[in-house]
């Protein structure tokens, strides 16, 4: 252990000279509620995606217009990145590209079509630039012409290129996961790499597309894997990388209370559990909520006995300064489906029974919705989002849906809703104090589900079944009362087809204004109006792939919407 | 399935080149096979040579299948080797082979005396078990033809006559579908219920005035535009303003899309067992 004093000293050295180049982050802008920057992966710590900002509202929104276009150029083949913001080609000069990673490059995915050219990421806004990623890619650009100021490129070994959430920044520096499973830690001024430590091993079938969460001197991180390996969130030192501690999400030896919900301690330590979105951060109780990955084998399940399978799919309260565990709920007992729960939390202060209630809401995979308390984990509400949900045969005395096993799967297929995709999927949802309701993308949508490994050992990961949809009935953008778990409106996409793809937009932002913001399937970014979903602003950008989300500069207000390749910004005219 | 003949493990090698499926947990389950240009995403180790795999086959089943089992996924007191970390971190055989020469006496498994070449030719062996995804010819698919065809045709006449008429539209539908599975996800959305093209189009009718009414193919459509194909090939499009003007999707799907949330399983597998026996 080192002596606090000089840990004191070192961090106020660091922070000091990173001043001299850049403008840091000031750690207390991440404890304020969303407002004139956007800091960290929901904006704030609450998960609420709602801003404070007024500038933009029902009344002006119509004035709303655009102020500039980016686009991205991922990959190593063309050094200097994209940028239109910086003029034709006299604009200044190009912006440097910075190389880093321990491959060879020869897996590097460039072109329009890749998924590293596809901004899924939450963009930071800080001081007035704006940092973002892609598998493989970081860039930092000007908040206020979009210019590329840097661009980060790290040679990969391979993993799944899905997509990355976006990064986490402290002081003067920026954290990226790799789909190879490196931290990379960037010089934010620069986009120079300060540092990088490997997470996982690559041959264990890990791989890497979370943002990592700064909270205080920690860095939060979480990794994805379809095999079975083991499933951990980990915090990091942001200074020096190295690890301060590590959470399972399912028990690792024998002492752990939890290895009876399963069938032994190797169906425990491999059952899976990966936390790959981010959760959201109590300061008050210090708690770090998080929704966890689905138990594998994710379909073959009979290796992992009759039990719960804790604590897979289940929103897990962690201590962020110790790493144990506090409180948690699990959101799908025994899954089967490889639906997930690793969607973000939304913590929220609000009247519930006439008290005013500290809360936690979740929409989940499975097309479940939650309301908890989230200083105990007591459970409040629960609800159907996605009306079609067949699978389970109603709810247990603790709130939790009861699976019906005819409906896991089938020899000759089971007609299940949803679809592996789920109700929802990774897209964060958002909630607005002003009118009490919580907004999240989803889908009713039914799939046949075939058994096709009649093993009683099981499968691995994912396998052992096979999957053919059956049809949708529809793709809502769905407000829910978190006060009864019933769906308040929802607005239907028309003739949408199912998502088809975990990298949609429909990533959802509400405001002070009034305002509710999010893509829809037909390329459109929309602006709702929250109480009833009626149509207040729009404009074609031909597929909104990831958030959208607001800031401040000068006095003006920002509405930034990555579409594909390109970031789009608007403000009133 | 002809293809489960003495070539088992050429074709196994062959698909093992072509890449492995790649992992789906974060993704949904659609689209299985890596698109064209993109490497595989786990796929540490080259391609090794099928005499020196066969070699090692003979050797794992003489000395490993009992404890580890013949499809290495565990047997008599042995793990399943295909998740194990020395395997799975293995590139050449040098994790491996200390392994098997040494033994794990304290877990009960033994020393083998092998030459450095036999080590390396069950190494070789063993890495060619793929981890994730369905393994299709380890893994033989079941047959899916388990309904009750009775009880299946008086459904099909309660509940698809009205349309549908096995001596019309879709005489001969089990010659067409011979795979029961294809079958069956056929006649529960035709067209693959993925939003890919059907044999009968979404239509659409825009009614500007009373006076003015626009019908064709549905081209596309969002809360703000809608376009469509007219008979003569010409297409328009209109400017969508909440319900001005009014627009009418005509889908001819949606009797399908009805019926499911009103099946049982056993419905459907009855129907399947009428429809596979309409040659």
């Amino acid at each position: 252990m080192k002596n606090i004093r000089e840990v004191l000293f070192v961090t106020a050295l660091v922070l000091t000279s990173e001043l001299a180049t850049g403008q840091p982050l000031d750690p207390a802008d991440l404890l304020k509620p969303l407002s004139e920057s956007w800091p960290t992966y929901s904006g704030d710590y609450s998960g609420k995606r709602y801003s404070a900002l007024t500038q933009i509202n029902q009344s002006n929104i119509k004035n709303l217009g655009l102020v500039w276009t980016s686009r991205i150029t991922a990959g190593l083949g063309n050094a200097g990145g994209g940028g239109r913001g910086g003029g034709f080609g006299g604009g200044g000069a190009a912006a440097p590209t910075i190389i880093g990673g321990e491959g060879t490059g020869e897996l590097n995915e460039s072109g329009p079509g890749s998924r590293s050219s596809r901004i899924v990421s939450s963009i930071l806004e800080v001081n007035g630039k704006l940092y973002f990623s892609t598998p493989d890619n970081a860039w930092a650009a000007d908040a206020r012409d979009g210019h590329i100021l840097w661009h980060y490129v790290w040679k990969t070994k391979g993993g799944t290129h899905t997509g990355n959430r976006g990064l986490g920044m402290w002081g003067n520096r920026l954290f990226l996961e790799t789909p190879d499973n490196y931290l990379v830690c960037l010089d934010a001024t620069t986009g120079k790499e300060l540092w990088h430590k490997m997470l996982a091993p690559l041959s264990q079938q890990y791989f890497s597309t979370n943002a990592p969460i700064v909270i205080g001197n920690h860095v939060l991180v979480g990794l994805g894997n379809d095999l079975d390996s083991p499933a951990f969130l980990t915090s990091y030192d942001p200074e020096t990388g190295e690890i301060q501690w590590r959470w399972y999400a399912t028990p690792q030896d024998a002492s752990d209370p939890a290895l009876k919900t399963w069938a032994n301690l190797t169906a425990a330590k491999f059952g899976g559990g990966h936390m790959w979105i981010p959760g959201s951060y109590d300061p008050e109780t210090h708690l770090y909520i998080i929704g966890t990955g689905n138990p594998t084998p994710a379909y073959t399940s009979k290796s992992r006995g009759d039990g719960d399978n804790l604590y897979t799919c289940t929103l897990v309260a962690i201590n962020v300064d110790t790493g144990k565990l506090v409180w948690y709920f699990q959101t799908s007992p025994h899954d089967t489906h490889d639906w997930d729960s690793t969607q973000t939390p939304v913590l929220v202060d609000a009247p519930f029974n006439g008290t005013q209630r500290k809360l936690a809401i979740t929409a989940t995979r499975n097309g479940f919705f939650y309301t908890l308390d989230r200083v105990t984990g007591e459970h409040l509400v629960t609800g159907k989002f996605s009306p079609t949900a067949n699978w389970d045969q109603g709810l247990d005395s603790r709130g939790q849906p009861v699976r019906n096993p005819a409906k896991d799967f089938d020899i000759a297929g089971a007609l299940v809703s949803p679809t592996n995709a789920g109700a929802t999927n990774w897209m964060p949802p958002t909630f607005s104090p002003d009118t009490g309701l919580f907004y999240v993308t989803t889908e009713d949508s039914y799939a046949m589900y075939y058994l096709t490994d009649t093993d009683p050992r099981g499968s691995m990961g994912l396998g052992g079944k096979e999957e053919q949809g059956a049809g949708s009935l529809g793709t809502f953008l769905t407000a829910m009362d978190y006060k009864t778990g019933k769906i308040a409106w929802r607005h239907q996409y028309p003739e949408a087809g199912a998502w088809g793809g975990t990298n949609v937009g429909h990533a959802l932002l509400t405001t002070a204004g009034k305002l509710l913001f999010g893509g829809d399937p037909g390329g459109n970014v929309v602006a709702y109006d929250p109480a009833n979903g009626a149509i207040l602003w729009h404009a074609q950008l031909g597929g909104v792939s990831g958030p959208v989300q607001t800031y401040m500069l000068d006095g003006k207000q920002y509405i930034l919407v990555s579409a594909v390749d390109s970031l789009y910004a608007f403000a009133l005219n | 399935m002809a293809t489960r003949t003495g070539s088992f493990i050429t074709l196994v090698m062959v698909l093992w080149v072509a890449g492995q499926m790649p992992a789906r947990g974060q993704t949904p389950g659609r689209g299985n096979a890596p698109a064209a240009g993109r490497g595989a995403a786990f796929n540490p180790r080259p391609p090794s040579d099928p005499a020196q795999v066969e070699r090692g086959k003979g050797l794992y089943s003489v000395q490993c299948t009992f404890c580890h089992g013949a499809d290495a996924r565990g047997g008599e007191g042995g793990p399943n080797l295909i998740r194990s970390g020395v395997i799975l971190n293995d590139i050449n055989g040098e994790l491996i082979t200390p392994v098997l020469q040494n033994g794990r006496p304290e877990l009960g498994m033994p020393k083998f005396d092998l030459t450095s070449a036999q080590l390396a030719d069950v190494a070789a062996f063993l890495h060619t078990f793929r981890a994730a995804g369905r393994d299709t010819l380890r893994n033989p698919i079941p047959n899916v033809l388990v309904g009750d065809a009775k009880a299946g045709e008086t459904y099909f006449n309660a509940k698809c006559a009205s349309c549908h008429s096995v001596t019309g539209d879709l005489k001969g539908l089990a010659s067409k579908f011979a795979d029961p599975k294809t079958l069956q996800q056929r006649w529960i959305m035709p067209g693959g219920g993925r939003g890919a093209a059907t044999a009968s189009p979404k239509t659409v009718t825009v009614t500007v005035s009373a006076a003015q009414k626009f019908e064709g193919r549905l081209d596309r459509i969002d809360d703000f535009t809608v376009t469509l194909i007219q008979a003569d090939g010409t297409s328009r499009t209109f400017v969508r303003k909440g319900a001005t003007p009014a627009v009418e999707v005509h889908d001819p799907l949606r009797p399908h899309k009805n019926l499911l949330p009103a099946y049982t399983d056993k419905d459907i597998h009855n129907v399947t067992a009428y429809l596979a026996t309409i040659k």
